[in-house]
């Protein structure tokens, strides 16, 4: 039996009263790939801030990497590495400089800083581009980057939030292969996203309707569960039941 | 081990760490950014050779023509003074009032000087002569201030030919412009353009480029990092203080060298004024970052609160004493008002720190107020 990272029970985030999350329950095992889907507006990116201490839960509690969510967020943020939805580098800033930024704020020291900056140029092919403005790089390598700097001060979970919005299949295959390589390196790994073909990537899936999660298992068992050949079809029959526009 | 695990263990010098990385980042945003650069080190230069030299609020080149229909020797005395004074461009003199009316109403004359008839014979038999001003008022300003210089110069005259008839009275009126003898209106604007420049850097960069990390998204990544927001915040400010120190130097060599305008107080205690200026006006910058979250936004915001209130009530164009009771009131929650009177005073009239100490208590008490607000909206998490 492996650790859970992450544990939350009835977590709920009102907006006046417009009910964003719902009492969602659920938990995370450490090294798992969890994938949080779920139609645009279901509450998604919500749930996925008051994880990662962004976002204050109106009601309900959770412990995200050992620290509660609602005492510990500070804990929690030194342990865990986000990459949001919209691009999360700085267009204006050198590839070198961005990942220096981002281990200096995560408190590396500058020669682990540099070591594993090389190391990382040289993993993925982009030593050439290191003194290249990010804003020139193509939309697949800046979110190939992006990930990597998220994953640059080797937190114990990372959380993606649709991390491949706009990227073409091939460059989508390669992002998850990266995916993977973090979760062989023991970093849990949660993600959401709208691409039903990449939820059969994922170990476990949670599908979030109008707040509430209406479904969580392992893509073979909610395929089984639903009576479907594909997570696209067991994806529409419950956003069929969806009230929200 | 993780280096997650080792933060535990450093965590004395992480602060210290994150601010340098951050402030780093800034400088490396303004130097990319070409233009902003420009307008940053180019905007005082500019302010200051345009309000120099383009923008002059004296009153010169006036045109002036002249109605005698009975030249003698006093009239004649009148006229010549005021073609030689440098401030009037003579039209020579006019067969009738009605053609200098005409010359008025195209545009081609400011002034027009009638004597009346037979002017030398009636002042010397009765004592009493008229000549009258016509002044072009469509610029009312121009138009008082032709008249003035007009009146001044033919008092002048009238003086010393009292003297030389040896008439036993005469009247003495001296007017002295102390501190500014030659009336010169550099003196006025150099501290408006400070409280301009430094009011356009702080506040408006400040808050444009917090601002542009909301709207980028780049706001979220930071707020799920272990980055404390005092610290980022903190961090943004410094190389906006820097520029404004290099911009507040500019303008002192600009206007000291360029336009000779005198630096008669203390040096140290300018920089005082200006760095407890800087402070405010970052602080209110960053108070506007806290309500709007469209760059768009924060420049309209910043422009309209700061910049306009700048130009219009503190005293840098209009003074403060002719406006309306309501709007001197309103002027003094302007800060730039506190600003440019507090630097006229060391600047220009040399005095210490005893006869500046309220505008400097009143610019340290809303820089407080400011930062008040500003921690108070902060926002610890998205909502």
């Amino acid at each position: 039996m492996t650790n859970k990272v992450i544990e939350v029970s009835n977590l709920t985030k009102k907006f006046g009263s417009f009910t964003a999350v719902n009492h969602i329950t659920f938990d995370v095992k450490e090294g798992e790939i969890f994938g949080f889907l779920g139609a645009n507006g279901a509450g998604k990116t919500t749930a996925m801030q008051m994880l990662c201490g962004i976002s204050m839960p109106t009601s309900g509690e959770g412990t995200v990497a050992g620290y509660d969510i609602i005492k510990e967020n500070e804990l929690i943020k030194r342990n865990i590495g986000y990459m949001s939805q919209k691009f999360s580098l700085y267009e204006d800033l050198k590839v070198w400089e961005n990942i220096r930024l981002f281990g200096g704020i995560y408190g590396l020291s500058n020669k682990v800083i540099a070591e594993k900056t090389d190391a990382l140029l040289k993993q993925l092919n982009f030593a050439e581009e290191r003194n290249t403005l990010v804003k020139y790089l193509p939309l697949g390598w800046k979110q190939k980057l992006a990930f990597s700097v998220a994953i640059f001060h080797e937190p114990k979970i990372v959380f993606l939030d649709e991390p491949t919005g706009g990227v073409d299949p091939a460059m989508r295959r390669r992002f998850w292969e990266m995916i993977y390589d973090a979760s062989e390196r023991g970093i849990t790994v949660f993600v959401t996203t709208h691409y039903m073909d990449e939820s059969e990537y994922c170990n476990r899936v949670s599908i979030m309707v109008d707040g509430r999660i209406e479904a969580l298992d392992t893509p073979a068992a909610l395929r089984h569960q639903f009576n479907a050949d594909t997570m696209d079809e067991v994806f529409r029959q419950l956003a069929r039941k969806a009230e929200r526009d | 081990m993780r280096y997650s695990d080792n933060l535990h263990v450093k965590q004395k010098g992480i602060k210290m760490k994150q601010f340098i990385a951050f402030v780093n980042k800034e400088f490396r945003h303004i130097i990319r950014d070409n233009r902003t650069l420009l307008i940053i080190i180019g905007m005082p230069i500019v302010e200051i050779l345009l309000f120099g030299f383009a923008i002059n609020m004296e009153v010169q080149n006036i045109t002036v023509a002249f109605y005698d229909p009975s030249p003698d020797a006093i009239t004649t005395g009148i006229t010549e003074r005021i073609k030689e004074n440098s401030y009037f461009n003579n039209q020579g003199n006019m067969p009738s009032v009605a053609k200098m009316e005409e010359a008025m109403q195209k545009g081609d004359l400011d002034l027009a000087v009638v004597f009346q008839q037979n002017f030398q014979e009636d002042l010397v038999q009765t004592g009493n002569a008229a000549v009258q001003l016509l002044a072009n008022s469509s610029d009312p300003n121009r138009g008082s201030i032709s008249a003035t210089y007009a009146t001044a110069i033919i008092a002048g005259y009238q003086q010393e030919q009292m003297e030389l008839m040896h008439i036993p009275f005469q009247i003495q009126t001296e007017n002295r412009m102390i501190y500014n003898p030659q009336m010169k209106s550099s003196y006025m604007f150099v501290p408006g353009i400070m409280g301009l420049v430094l009011m356009i850097i702080c506040t408006i960069m400040t808050s444009v480029s917090i601002v542009r990390e909301k709207e980028r998204g780049t706001m979220e990544v930071l707020l799920a990092s272990p980055l404390k927001q005092g610290t980022m915040i903190f961090a943004k400010t410094i190389p906006y203080m820097v520029i404004s120190f290099i911009d507040f130097i500019i303008i002192l060599l600009l206007s000291y060298f360029v336009l000779g305008v005198p630096i008669n107080g203390s040096l140290l205690l300018l920089f005082l004024v200006a760095l407890i200026y800087i402070s405010l006006t970052l602080t209110y910058g960053l108070t506007i970052s806290t309500l709007v979250d469209k760059q768009m936004n924060a420049v309209i915001f910043s422009a309209i609160t700061a910049m306009i209130p700048v130009l219009m009530l503190s005293g840098m164009i209009f003074p403060v004493g002719n406006m309306p009771v309501v709007l001197q009131a309103f002027s003094a929650i302007v800060p730039a008002r506190w600003f440019i009177d507090a630097v006229r005073k060391v600047m220009i009239q040399g005095q210490g720190l005893f006869m500046i100490w309220k505008e400097v208590l009143i610019m340290i008490g809303m820089t407080i107020f400011l930062l008040g607000v500003t921690i108070a909206k902060t926002k610890k998490r998205l909502e």
